[in-house]
């Protein structure tokens, strides 16, 4: 293990460590903190400028001024709108597209599979255009659909890349001893590789679902009006309505990272498994 | 596997070889493609040669294309803000490499079996969880002249507090750290898991060895790290192209423009009330591609190495 | 359970059937918006009111962040337009009047008598001899002012003419000297310093300078462009440091606590005052002061409008809105609850409002003409680029030269 480990160490390297593990954290989370107190603080506070001090009072109110004034619940549905089916959309085409390339030796096998990863760090601005101009030729602009459709081609490439990589991992025999007894390529699919692939589904699921829930960029460009749009997108446009009432804008922060924050504790193994994918291979 | 066993069935039912059967192998892998390739294609692939082309013509996005041929980009040459962003993205793209030094950093510090330390690490990893967004947001708080944290911070301790977002010589370093902050944390648990993955034995010896602190990271863990790195790198670049929600957020460009990066300015120009020219736009994006094509190359040479290596 | 299913069906299918018929009988008015808090209220009653007078139409007010809506509007109204959508007078509207974005609504204006009784906004709604939108309200532009401020420094209080020029220079340094900023501004928007360029412009060099050069007729490194930024540059040091980074209603909170002296604004700003704790006791209201002696004062008005998309899909209930807030019912109730100035001839001007009244005054004593602002008199990629302009010149006024080089380059490209 390395570092040393710290119960090794002499006493006052030890003692030093459990003062600074809380304290690097409380640094390390200042910003997000002062946010959270913000957001439980009453507007008479920050009137008076007492910004940093104790509240006077524990102000809910904020949480529910947010869900009541404004069409935040109405955000935070459309985001679920868009996120889920583009987490199925997603998973579901990558497995066929990763089992295509980890499975079989065909030609231009590399070639696509490079273009999957390519794609992925392609700059958003260079679809823009034709992305945003092909949504409303199509009538999609300003749909959920319209967005859902997007996220699922984008999200794919870098899936594909995930999928592919863990399908190579598995036991070649499996798929081979199938063969032999001349199991069709797709109930190979269905019922050999696919119950294997539990894991990696539950880490891109998760994955897929924080990336798309936090995305803002294509939010702007293919919706707009609370009709549609999803919370990201949303905050943005009512921190240009509260500007100056910094506890709404606190409180409306934290509701607005408040799922993919849950998806994360409660699915952290997972989370973190598809986060670290071939940060250990060599 | 209960599967395996129905899956014998519909070949014993099947004697006769049909064009299907002797050609399953060959046509399988395109069939498994056809959806997301055909979705990728659409939306990833031909808009880039689209907007290429795009970006030879003046258009407002509404009536008739007129051929510009390369005076986009001639007029990009002469452009000052162009300029302006071409530069702010250098110092994004640099600064931002910081990322992954200081997630190996805290990685260390957090790699040990105290009480909690889960949930210490958790909490650290907690910025990258939430969206860019939430980071503007809680950033501008933080950085907000007269009354944010960090203002009042420095005002107690130099007596004149420093608003970074109207300063033109710093708002783009303060927009960078704020993207720092959830980039650190995603260096940080790649590197948490290179240091799990660590073979104990190869620390042991060089401790036998009597190699220890910085002469044991840099010749024994950090070699270890490289697949960690090489993702931690590929992650940070393509996070600093991508800077476009931190601008737009907390600064919208400002001041005076001096906080953009070709992202914001590509959508300020061709999506903006004061632009709807989608033409000079594609023009900035192509730059932009070509800027993250020098990388993309890079990447996919070193993974096809690592393909025929591995393969 | 199979009971309980067949209710369940049983029961969305009533519920369905009754939102048809809920809908069949209400035509729905979609109306996209970009009010702040204040005005917002005010059109939400105005729209109570309209639908209390239409049973058989349903409004669907879609708000906006005010800024985000000058993005939003050009996507929506080629890609998902609504049936009616806020926007301004004058040239801001010509680019959508000339991609045929914008209905023309002249018989509205015909149908209602409105030639006559919203009059004075005729021309600044005209393109090509065609009406395209109605103008429901309009505000002036001028100095408020903190009058403890001026107790805590020690300056003596404008007069009912304000101050003079040199004076006001003058009061600047006391300010200083009290820790308190002469002027301030909140330009994160960008347009709020254009309210103080338009002032230093047309005291300069007077209100047919001002049109010429939003037109492009004049170059920007003219003299008399460099003239109004030597004038400028007098109070430049007085105002505001952090301006680049804060927004206008937190440059209001500086002036409500005492910490700013004066604010170059519009009236809406007043309700935010009044909001912070000012009253007509604290909050006073004057005139830009005259710089270039003789020049007839011209003041800045901008008018607010409402339009149907061409796209509009329920064309007779968005103008029957219309010919609604072209009335001087409507127009007194929502200028009233807003603190603005009523566009209606016979509509009332709030009488119990000092800042209403001292600027309905000042309006129709203005010789020197009426602009709209400069983000609306310019085209919108001037605006932008003039408007960057402004504030780096009050960060940074040593670069003046550079910035003025650079709007005439993007002049000579815009204006072609």
């Amino acid at each position: 293990m390395f570092p040393r480990p710290i119960q090794k160490a002499p006493q006052p390297a030890q003692w030093t460590y459990t003062v600074a593990l809380p304290l690097a954290l409380l640094l390390w989370l200042l910003p997000l903190l002062g946010v959270a107190v913000t957001s439980i603080r009453p507007a008479s506070d920050l009137a008076q400028g007492n910004y940093f001090g104790v509240p006077s009072t524990i102000a809910l109110g904020n949480y529910i001024e947010i869900f009541l004034n404004t069409p935040m619940a109405k955000y935070i549905r459309n985001s679920f709108i868009v996120t889920i089916p583009t987490v199925f959309g997603a998973v579901a085409l990558s497995c066929l597209c990763g089992f295509a390339l980890a499975v079989y030796n065909f030609r231009s096998n590399l070639l696509v599979f490079f273009m999957f990863v390519a794609g992925n760090f392609v700059p958003f601005q260079i679809l823009m255009v034709p992305v945003r101009d092909l949504t409303v030729q199509t009538g999609l602009y300003n749909t959920y659909l319209g967005l859902i459709l997007f996220h699922v081609a984008f999200q794919t490439g870098f899936c594909t890349l995930f999928m592919r990589n863990f399908i190579k991992a598995l036991p070649y025999e499996l798929i081979e001893s199938a063969r032999v007894e001349g199991v069709s390529e797709w109930k190979i699919f269905r019922h050999i590789v696919l119950p294997l692939m539990r894991p990696a589904i539950a880490a891109l699921s998760v994955l897929v679902f924080t990336f798309i829930w936090n995305e803002y960029f294509w939010a702007t460009v293919l919706t707009q009006g609370a009709d549609v749009q999803p919370v990201t997108a949303g905050l943005f446009s009512l921190n240009g309505q509260w500007i100056a009432q910094w506890h709404l804008v606190s409180a409306g922060s934290i509701v607005a990272a408040l799922p993919p924050v849950l998806m994360f504790f409660l699915m952290q193994r997972h989370f973190i498994a598809g986060l670290t994918l071939g940060a250990t291979k060599g | 596997m209960s599967g395996s066993a129905t899956a014998v069935m519909p070949v014993v039912s099947a004697p006769r070889t049909s064009y299907w059967k002797r050609n399953q192998r060959k046509l399988a892998p395109w069939l498994f493609l056809a959806p997301g390739l055909l979705m990728f294609l659409i939306y990833v692939i031909w808009p880039i040669g689209n907007s290429i082309w795009l970006s030879f013509f003046d258009w407002d996005g509404l009536g008739e294309k007129t051929w510009l041929g390369l005076d986009n980009y001639a007029e990009l040459m002469d452009d000052e803000n162009f300029y302006i962003s071409l530069k702010n993205n250098v110092i994004w793209l640099v600064l931002f490499m910081l990322a992954v030094p200081a997630g190996l950093f805290i990685a260390i510090f957090l790699n040990q079996t105290v009480t909690g330390i889960r949930i210490y690490k958790s909490l650290f990893f907690f910025p990258f969880v939430i969206s860019q967004v939430v980071v503007g947001l809680i950033f501008s708080w933080f950085y907000a002249p007269n009354f944010g944290l960090l203002f009042k911070l420095i005002e107690w301790v130099t007596g004149t507090g420093i608003a970074f977002l109207a300063d033109p010589d710093y708002v783009t370093y303060a927009l960078v750290a704020a993207g720092l902050w959830p980039q650190i944390a995603y260096c940080m648990i790649l590197y948490l898991t290179g240091l799990n993955n660590i073979s104990p034995d190869q620390i042991e010896a060089a401790r036998l060895d009597n190699a220890s602190g910085w002469r044991m990271l840099w010749y024994v863990i950090i070699p270890q790290l490289r697949p960690a790195t090489f993702i931690a790198i590929v992650v940070t670049v393509i996070g600093a192209l991508r800077s476009f929600d931190i601008v737009s957020i907390m600064t919208d460009g400002g001041p005076f423009g001096s906080s953009r990066v070709l992202s914001f300015y590509m959508y300020e120009q061709a999506l903006s009330e004061y632009g709807y020219r989608m033409g000079y736009g594609a023009a900035i994006a192509v730059v932009l591609f070509l800027i993250m094509m020098i990388f993309i190359t890079g990447f996919i040479w070193k993974m096809v190495n690592d393909e025929r290596s591995g393969g | 359970m199979k009971l309980k299913t067949k209710s369940v069906i049983l029961g969305f299918a009533a519920a369905s059937l009754l939102a048809t018929a809920a809908t069949a009988q209400q035509r729905v008015l979609k109306y996209n918006a970009d009010y702040d808090p204040i005005p917002l209220k005010a059109m939400e009653e105005l729209i109570a009111d309209f639908e209390a007078a239409n049973p058989d139409i349903d409004v669907q007010l879609t708000n906006f962040d005010h800024e985000g809506y000058k993005t939003a509007i050009r996507n929506f109204l080629t890609a998902d337009a609504p049936d009616l959508a806020n926007w301004y007078a004058g040239n801001r509207m010509a680019p959508f009047v000339n991609a045929g974005q914008f209905m023309d609504v002249s018989d509205v204006w015909e149908d209602n008598g409105l030639k006559d009784s919203l009059g004075s906004a005729l021309a600044s709604m005209t393109i090509d001899g065609k009406q395209w939108g109605i103008p429901y309200t309009y505000y002036q532009w001028g100095i408020y002012y903190n009058r403890d401020a001026y107790e805590a420094a020690g300056v003596e209080l404008p007069g009912d003419d304000g101050v003079s020029w040199d004076q006001f220079v003058e009061n600047c340094e006391k300010f200083k000297a009290a820790g308190i900023d002469c002027l301030t501004t909140g330009t994160k928007a960008l347009w709020p310093g254009a309210g103080i360029f338009d002032y230093m412009n047309l005291r300069t060099n007077g209100y047919e300078f001002h049109m010429d050069l939003t037109a492009g007729k004049v170059e920007w490194t003219d003299d008399r462009v460099k003239a109004t930024f030597a004038e400028w540059a007098k109070i430049q040091p007085y105002i505001t440091a952090n301006h680049a980074a804060i927004d206008w209603q937190d440059a209001a909170a500086l002036l409500v606590q005492g910490k700013a002296a004066h604010y170059v604004m519009g009236n809406f700003a007043v309700g935010v005052f009044k909001q912070g704790g000012m009253t007509d006791e604290n909050l006073g209201f004057m005139v830009f002061p005259e710089i270039t002696a003789g020049i007839p004062r011209a003041e800045e008005a901008p008018t607010d409008t409402i339009h149907i998309p061409a796209g509009a899909s329920n064309v007779d209930d968005a103008k029957k809105f219309l010919a609604f807030l072209a009335s001087a019912e409507a127009q007194t109730k929502w200028n009233a609850a807003q603190g603005q100035l009523p566009i209606n001839k016979n509509a009332n001007v709030n009488e119990d409002d000092p800042f209403l009244v001292a600027g309905f005054e000042m309006l129709s004593t203005a010789e020197g003409g009426i602009a709209q602002f400069f983000d609306r008199d310019a085209p919108a990629e001037m605006a932008k680029v003039g408007m960057e302009g402004f504030q780096q010149f009050m960060v940074q006024p040593d670069q003046l030269d550079n910035i003025l080089e650079r709007l005439e380059k993007a002049r000579q490209r815009i204006y072609k």
